[in-house]
C-alpha cells in the first residue's frame, strides 16, 4: 500500500450550464488493484471518468499522472498517458469490423498503408486472452455481434492499448452469469499484469468479489472513501445517505387491487415469443431481466411503437393490438421511456409545453394551444405542482431542470390524460436519490387512484421494493413470476436460466 | 440492440444497390438502343463518349464523397469550379508558359476555400450546409466583382487536358480514373481514410478513441475543394476560356450530392464509398443518354432528372429506420 | 436547479432586454442608417416603397420558418415563385378577366407542390434537402416546358395590382401598398398559426425531437406535410406579388430560397428545428432587404450583395451559437 498511484485526481470540479456535476472529488488508482467507484445513477461517476479520459475539461482540480500534473485537452492526451475507458454506452462503430474498432484511430501502418494483417493478428491475440469460449472473428461487423460480444470488443480495445489504467463503466449490465465470470477472470488477469482497474458499479456482489478499495460518490461529492472493502451495508448507506426504510412506498393492499385492465395472450413479434400475462387496476407489476431480454420490446409492443404481430391483447375489455403510439395513447396507455432525452423530452421547449405535449397532440390542430380538450395551461400548472416539479417557473426551458423534475413533468403529461395503463421504463435512471423516493411514491399514488402500472427496470432492488408482483423475462419470453417478497437470487436465477453459485 | 437481424439484411441489400441501379440503367439503355435499331450506340466508342460527358461531375462527386462520408456536406463546389476556371484561364491568358502557375493558383484557391469551410464547421461550429452556402455566396460575389464575363483564354497546349487522346482514350477520362483510384486508395488503405469513416460514423466515438476529429473534417473539405478546383481546370480547358457561371450552370453542387447519395453513401456520413459514387456518375450519364436516344427535350429532361434524384434517394431512405427531416 | 451565479445577479431589466431578439435592434439601426444616408426615405413613399419591395421576401420567410422549425429546409420555393409567375402569364394570356381563377389555380398548384414535398419527406423518408432540391429542379423544368423556354411578355394590370399598386383615395389606408396589406394579413395569420395553436406547438416539438414527438402521440407526418404546404402557400403569394413588379421570366425566383433561409437565420431560427418565430423571420427579411438597400445607397455594385449575404448568413449562425452557449439555454 505504499506504492505511488498511477493516476490521481485532486479536487475535481465540473459544472454544466445550470448543473454542478462534480464538486471537489479526489480519486486515485494504484497498479495491480481494483478500485471500485460506487454511487447511485447521477452521482457523477460517469462525469468523473469523462474528465479522466479527456472528454470533459474540469473547471477546477488537477490530474496527476506518475507524479506529474497533466491537463487533458483531448481524449488522445489521456490515451497517450495510458488511460483507457470502456464506456457504458458503447463507443463502437457498428458499420466497421471488430479489428477496425479495436484499432480505431491508431491503425498500424506500413509505409502509410494500413496493415490489415497486423490488425487482424493482434485482434485475434487479444480476443484469445478471453479464453476458449469466445469466438469473435476480427473481420466480423460489430453490428452483427450480440451485446456481450460487443462488450468484449470494447475490453479488447482497452487491453490492446496496453493501458496502465482501465476504467470499466458498469461492464456487467448486459452480461449473463457465464459471461460475468469470464469478465471477472479477465479483471483478475489484468490485475496480475499490474494494470489499475477502475470498476464502476452499483452491484454490491461485484464490489465484494473484485475490489481492493472503494470510493462512493453521491450528488457529485465524495461521500466516502475506503482503503479496504467495507460491508455492503456501509457502502449502501454511503450511497443512499439515509435509511432504506421509507425509501419505497407501501405495497398495495388486497382491497386496492381492482378489475382486470390489461390482458395479453400468446402475443409475439420478431423479438417476443408467446407472451401471456395480466395487470389489474391498482397494481404495480415489475419486469426484471437482463439487458436485451425483451422487456423494453414488450413495453414498446404494448404501446404500439413496435407492434405485436400475433396474439391477443385487451385493455379494459377492448381489443388493444395498437399499431402506433397515437392509437395506444387514445385508448388510454401512457409510456415513460428509459431514454428520457431521446424519446420523451422536447428539450428546447418550456416545462409547461412538455407537460402539454400529448394533450395538444390529441386535440384539434387549429385549436387554441392554451386550452385543449384534455388540459389547459392552468390545469397543467396545477398538475405540475401536484407531482412536485420544482422549477423557477413553468415557462423556463425544461433543459435546465434536474432529471427527477424532468421525469415528474412527463408523469404530469400522462396524468392530464388520465390513462388506464402506465408503462414506466427505467423510471429512476439518472435521478438522484431523494427524487427517486418521490417517483416511487408517485407511482404508488397513481396505482391507488386506479391505474395499472407496468414497470421495467434493471435495478433489481428497485423492482423488488416497488412492485406488487415481478415478472421475469429471458430471451424474449416470460421466464418466471414472483409474488412480493422474492429474493434477488431467485430473480437472477430465472433471468439467466442458470444455476447461480455465490449470489 | 435486438433489431440487428433485420438491420443486417437491409444493409446487405444496400451494399449492392448502386450496382443494381447501374445494371437497371444499363439494361434500359441497351434495350432502347436495340429497340431503335441504333446499334452504333452500343460500341466501345459510344461507352467512352458517355463517360467522357461526365468528367467534371465525376471529379466533383469524388471530392464530395469525402465531405459527405465525414458527416459534412459541401454546397460551395459549383462556384468554386467557376472560380477555378476563371482564375486559371485569366492567369494563362493564352500563354503556355503560365500553365503551371495557373494550375497551381487554382489548386491553392481550392485549398484555401476547403480550409475555410472546414474551420467554419469545426471551430465556429457552423452547420455545414450554412457554412458552405455562405462560402458559396462569397465566392460568387467575389467572382462577379472581379470578372464580369468570360475571362482570359486557354493556350492550345492546355486544351490537351480536355481534347487530347492517349492510347486511344481521352486524357481527361484517364485523369478522372486516376483521381478516382487515388481517392479509393486513400479511403481504403490509409489511416486517414479509416478516420474519415470513423468521424462520419460517430464524431463523439471517434474523438473518445483519440482521433483529432477537427483535423479530419478540415482535411476532407480540403480534398473536396481540390477535386472541385481540378474540375474547374478541366472545364476551362474544354471551353477554352473561363466562364464565371460555368459551375452554377452545371448545378455541380446539387448534382454531385445527388450522385454521391445515389451511389449509396448516406447523407449523415460514415457509410458508403468511392465505387458507389462512380456508379452514381455513370447512372447519371446513362440517364442522359437514354433521354437523348428517346428524343426527350431538354426541359422535360430536367423534370425527369429532379424526379429521378428523389426516387433514387427514396429507394435507400424508405428502408432505413431513421427519421428524415 | 442551481443557476450559475452570474445569471442570478443580472438585474431583471437587463435580463428582459437580453431576451428580446437582437434582430429587432439590428433592423432599427439599419433603418436609421438608411434614413440618414437618404432623407427621402422618411417620407411615406420612401418607406412604403421599401416595405413593398421587402414584402415578397418577408412573406416567403414567414412560410419558410414553418419548415425550418419542423427541422427541415424548403429549397423549392424559388422555383415555385418562377412557376407561379410563368404559369400565370401563360394561363392569363393577356386576358385580364381571368385573374381570379388563375390565382386560384396557382394556389392549388402550390398546395399540391407542398403536399408532395411533405409526403416524400414524411413517408419516403427522403431528407428534405434532397426532396425539395429535386422539386426545385423539377419545377424549373416545368416552368421552362410550359413556356417553351421563352415566357411571353407581361402580366395584365389586374394581376400586377397586388405587387405594384399603392392604395389611393381611401382615407386611413391611403398610400398603403397592396403588397404591405398582404404581408400584414399573411404575417398575422402565420403568427397565429405558429404561436397560438396546437399545430404550432406540434411543429416545435417535431423539430426539437421527432422521436419524442412520435412517442407522445404527435401525428408527426401530418404536421410535417402541413408545414411544407404553408411554405408553398407563401411561395405562391410571393410569386403573385413579384409578378407585379418584376417582369415575366424564368429566373424571377432564382436565389429566393436562400434569401428566405438567410432571413429566418437572421431572425434567430434554430436550423434543424425546434426554435423560431414568425415575426422575427419577417424582421430578418426586412433586415436583409435593408442591408441591400443600404449597399445600394453606398454605391456598392450588385455582386457585393452576394458576398455580404454570405458573410451575414455565417455570422448570424455563429452569433446565435455563441449567444446560446453563453447563456446556457
Amino acid at each position: 500500500m505504499t506504492q505511488l498511484p498511477i493516476i490521481e485526481m485532486r479536487g475535481i470540479t465540473k459544472s454544466f450550464p445550470g448543473v454542478k456535476a462534480l464538486c471537489g472529488v479526489s480519486f486515485a488508482a494504484y497498479p495491480g488493484e481494483v478500485h471500485a467507484l460506487a454511487g447511485e445513477n447521477g452521482a457523477g461517476k460517469s462525469t468523473l471518468m469523462k474528465v479522466l479520459s479527456g472528454v470533459y475539461l474540469p473547471n477546477d482540480g488537477a490530474i496527476v499522472v506518475a507524479g506529474k500534473e497533466r491537463h487533458f485537452k483531448h481524449p488522445l492526451d489521456a490515451i497517450e498517458a495510458g488511460i483507457s475507458v470502456i464506456y457504458q454506452e458503447f463507443s463502437l462503430l457498428p458499420e466497421r469490423t471488430v479489428a477496425e474498432n479495436i484499432f480505431l484511430g491508431r491503425e498500424p501502418t506500413r509505409c502509410g498503408i494500413v496493415d490489415r494483417r497486423a490488425m487482424e493478428t493482434e485482434a485475434r491475440r487479444v480476443v484469445a486472452l478471453f479464453g476458449e469460449a469466445q469466438h469473435i472473428e476480427p473481420d466480423a461487423l460489430v453490428a452483427d455481434l450480440d451485446v456481450a460480444s460487443q462488450q468484449l470488443v470494447e475490453i479488447a480495445k482497452a487491453v490492446s492499448l496496453d493501458a496502465k489504467v482501465i476504467v470499466m463503466d458498469e461492464p456487467t449490465a448486459a452480461l449473463n452469469e457465464t459471461e460475468c465470470e469470464a469478465l471477472f477472470a479477465l479483471v483478475e488477469m489484468l490485475k496480475k499484469r499490474g494494470t489499475a482497474i477502475v470498476y464502476i458499479t452499483h452491484r454490491m456482489r461485484e464490489i465484494t468479489k473484485l475490489a481492493d478499495r472503494v470510493t462512493v460518490l453521491k450528488d457529485g461529492w465524495t461521500a466516502a472513501s475506503y482503503d479496504h472493502v467495507p460491508t455492503p451495508d456501509t457502502i449502501v448507506h454511503a450511497m443512499v445517505g439515509r435509511d432504506i426504510g421509507d425509501y419505497y412506498a407501501e405495497p398495495a393492499t388486497a382491497q386496492e387491487i381492482g378489475a382486470l385492465v390489461l390482458s395479453v395472450r400468446n402475443a409475439g413479434n420478431d423479438q417476443l415469443k408467446n407472451i401471456s400475462f395480466d395487470i389489474k387496476a391498482g397494481e404495480i407489476v415489475g419486469f426484471a431481466g437482463l439487458q436485451g431480454a425483451g422487456r423494453v420490446a414488450l413495453a414498446r409492443a404494448l404501446f404500439g411503437a413496435a407492434p405485436f404481430t400475433k396474439g391477443e391483447v385487451t385493455l379494459a375489455g377492448q381489443s388493444a393490438r395498437f399499431q402506433s403510439p397515437r392509437e395506444a395513447i387514445r385508448a388510454g396507455v401512457g409510456l415513460l421511456p428509459g431514454d428520457r432525452k431521446g424519446e420523451a423530452l422536447v428539450l428546447m421547449q418550456s416545462v409547461s409545453d412538455n407537460g402539454m405535449l400529448t394533450a395538444r397532440a390529441l386535440s384539434n390542430l387549429a385549436g387554441h394551444d392554451k386550452a385543449t380538450r384534455f388540459a389547459s395551461t392552468t390545469s397543467m400548472d396545477a398538475l405540475l405542482r401536484q407531482v412536485d416539479v420544482r422549477a423557477g417557473n413553468f415557462s423556463q426551458e425544461i433543459k435546465s431542470l434536474s432529471g427527477g423534475n424532468q421525469q415528474k413533468t412527463i408523469v404530469a403529461r400522462w396524468l392530464s390524460l388520465d390513462p388506464k395503463l402506465l408503462i414506466f421504463i427505467e423510471p429512476t435512471r439518472g435521478i438522484d436519490v431523494n427524487a427517486k423516493a418521490g417517483i416511487y411514491h408517485l407511482m404508488r399514488e397513481l396505482a391507488r387512484k386506479g391505474a395499472a402500472i407496468m414497470m421495467v427496470s434493471s435495478d433489481l432492488p428497485e423492482v423488488l421494493g416497488t412492485a406488487d408482483r415481478v415478472l421475469v423475462m429471458r430471451l424474449g419470453e416470460l421466464a418466471g413470476e414472483f409474488a412480493r417478497g422474492a429474493t434477488e437470487a431467485q430473480i437472477m436465477l430465472a433471468a439467466t436460466g442458470e444455476k447461480v453459485g455465490a449470489a | 440492440m435486438s433489431s440487428f437481424a433485420r438491420y443486417r439484411a437491409a444493409w446487405r441489400l444496400e451494399r449492392y444497390a448502386p450496382a443494381l441501379l447501374l445494371g437497371i440503367a444499363l439494361l434500359i439503355y441497351i434495350a432502347m438502343a436495340l429497340g431503335l435499331g441504333q446499334t452504333r450506340f452500343l460500341t466501345p466508342e459510344a461507352a467512352v463518349s458517355i463517360l467522357n460527358r461526365s468528367i467534371a461531375l465525376g471529379m466533383t462527386a469524388v471530392g464530395q464523397t469525402f465531405a459527405i462520408l465525414v458527416g459534412s456536406i459541401d454546397l460551395s463546389v459549383a462556384h468554386l469550379i467557376s472560380a477555378s476556371a476563371v482564375v486559371s484561364s485569366a492567369i494563362m491568358d493564352g500563354n503556355p508558359a503560365m500553365m503551371l502557375p495557373a494550375a497551381f493558383a487554382a489548386l491553392a484557391l481550392g485549398a484555401v476555400v476547403g480550409t475555410l469551410n472546414g474551420l467554419l464547421i469545426t471551430k465556429l461550429e457552423v452547420n455545414p450546409l450554412i457554412a458552405t452556402l455562405g462560402m458559396s455566396l462569397v465566392i460568387q460575389g467575389c467572382l462577379a466583382s472581379f470578372y464580369g464575363s468570360f475571362k482570359g483564354s486557354v493556350p492550345d497546349e492546355f486544351q490537351i487536358f480536355a481534347y487530347g487522346n492517349l492510347l486511344g482514350l481521352p486524357i481527361s477520362l484517364l485523369v478522372l480514373v486516376m483521381l478516382t483510384l487515388l481517392a479509393w486508395l486513400v479511403l481504403r488503405f490509409t489511416r486517414f481514410g479509416s478516420n474519415v469513416y470513423s468521424v462520419g460514423g460517430n464524431r463523439d466515438t471517434a474523438r473518445a478513441a483519440g482521433i483529432k476529429t477537427a483535423r479530419i473534417v478540415i482535411a476532407s473539405h480540403v480534398i473536396c475543394s481540390l477535386y472541385a478546383a481540378l474540375a474547374g481546370l478541366y472545364l476551362a480547358s474544354r471551353l477554352k476560356s473561363g466562364s464565371p457561371w460555368i459551375g452554377a450552370e452545371g448545378a455541380y453542387d446539387l448534382e454531385s450530392i445527388a450522385v454521391v447519395v445515389i451511389g449509396g453513401t448516406i447523407l449523415s456520413g460514415g457509410k458508403g464509398g468511392i465505387w458507389g459514387t462512380v456508379a452514381g456518375v455513370i447512372i447519371f450519364s446513362l440517364i442522359d443518354s437514354i433521354f437523348n436516344l428517346a428524343g426527350v427535350d431538354a426541359f422535360a429532361k430536367q423534370v425527369m432528372r429532379g424526379i429521378i434524384i428523389v426516387a433514387a434517394v427514396a429507394f435507400y431512405a424508405v428502408r432505413s429506420k431513421r427519421m428524415a427531416a | 436547479m442551481t443557476q450559475p451565479a452570474s445569471m442570478r445577479n443580472i438585474a431583471p431589466a437587463r435580463r428582459r432586454l437580453q431576451q428580446i431578439n437582437p434582430v429587432y435592434f439590428v433592423l432599427a439601426v439599419l433603418i436609421v442608417a438608411i434614413a440618414v444616408s437618404n432623407p427621402s426615405f422618411v417620407e411615406p413613399t420612401g418607406y412604403m416603397n421599401f416595405l413593398k419591395r421587402a414584402a415578397p421576401l418577408a412573406i416567403l420567410a414567414a412560410g419558410q420558418i414553418y419548415v425550418i422549425v419542423s427541422g427541415g429546409f424548403d429549397l423549392s420555393v424559388g422555383s415555385l415563385i418562377t412557376l407561379t409567375v410563368v404559369g400565370s402569364s401563360m394561363l392569363l394570356n393577356n386576358n385580364a378577366d381571368a385573374t381570379w381563377w388563375v390565382i386560384l389555380v396557382m394556389y392549388v398548384i402550390g398546395a399540391l407542390v407542398g403536399l408532395i414535398n411533405g409526403l416524400v419527406v414524411s413517408y419516403l423518408r427522403v431528407p428534405s434537402l434532397i426532396a425539395t432540391l429535386g422539386m426545385m429542379i423539377t419545377l424549373n423544368g416545368v416552368a421552362f416546358m410550359w413556356s417553351s423556354g421563352s415566357p411571353r411578355g407581361y402580366l395584365p394590370e389586374t394581376f400586377r395590382y397586388f405587387g405594384r399598386v399603392n392604395i389611393q383615395g381611401v382615407p386611413l389606408i391611403q398610400f398603403l401598398p397592396v403588397a404591405l396589406i398582404a404581408l400584414v394579413m399573411v404575417g398575422a395569420t402565420f403568427y397565429w398559426l405558429m404561436h397560438r395553436t396546437n399545430f404550432g406547438r406540434m411543429l416545435h416539438a417535431i423539430g426539437d425531437n421527432p422521436r419524442a414527438a412520435k412517442m407522445s402521440g404527435v401525428p408527426v407526418e401530418r404536421v410535417r406535410v402541413l408545414a411544407f404546404m404553408v411554405s408553398a402557400f407563401s411561395a405562391v403569394t410571393a410569386g403573385i406579388l413579384l409578378g407585379g413588379f418584376a417582369g415575366v421570366s424564368t429566373d424571377v425566383g432564382i436565389g429566393y430560397e436562400l434569401q428566405a433561409i438567410t432571413a429566418t437565420v437572421i431572425g434567430g431560427a434554430q436550423l434543424l428545428g425546434g426554435r423560431g418565430s414568425v415575426p422575427a423571420s419577417i424582421a430578418g427579411a426586412l433586415t436583409l432587404t435593408a442591408i441591400f438597400t443600404l449597399l445600394n445607397f453606398v454605391g456598392l455594385p450588385k455582386p457585393t450583395r452576394d458576398v455580404v449575404q454570405g458573410v451575414i448568413l455565417i455570422a448570424a449562425v455563429v452569433l446565435a451559437t455563441y449567444r446560446r452557449n453563453r447563456t446556457g439555454t
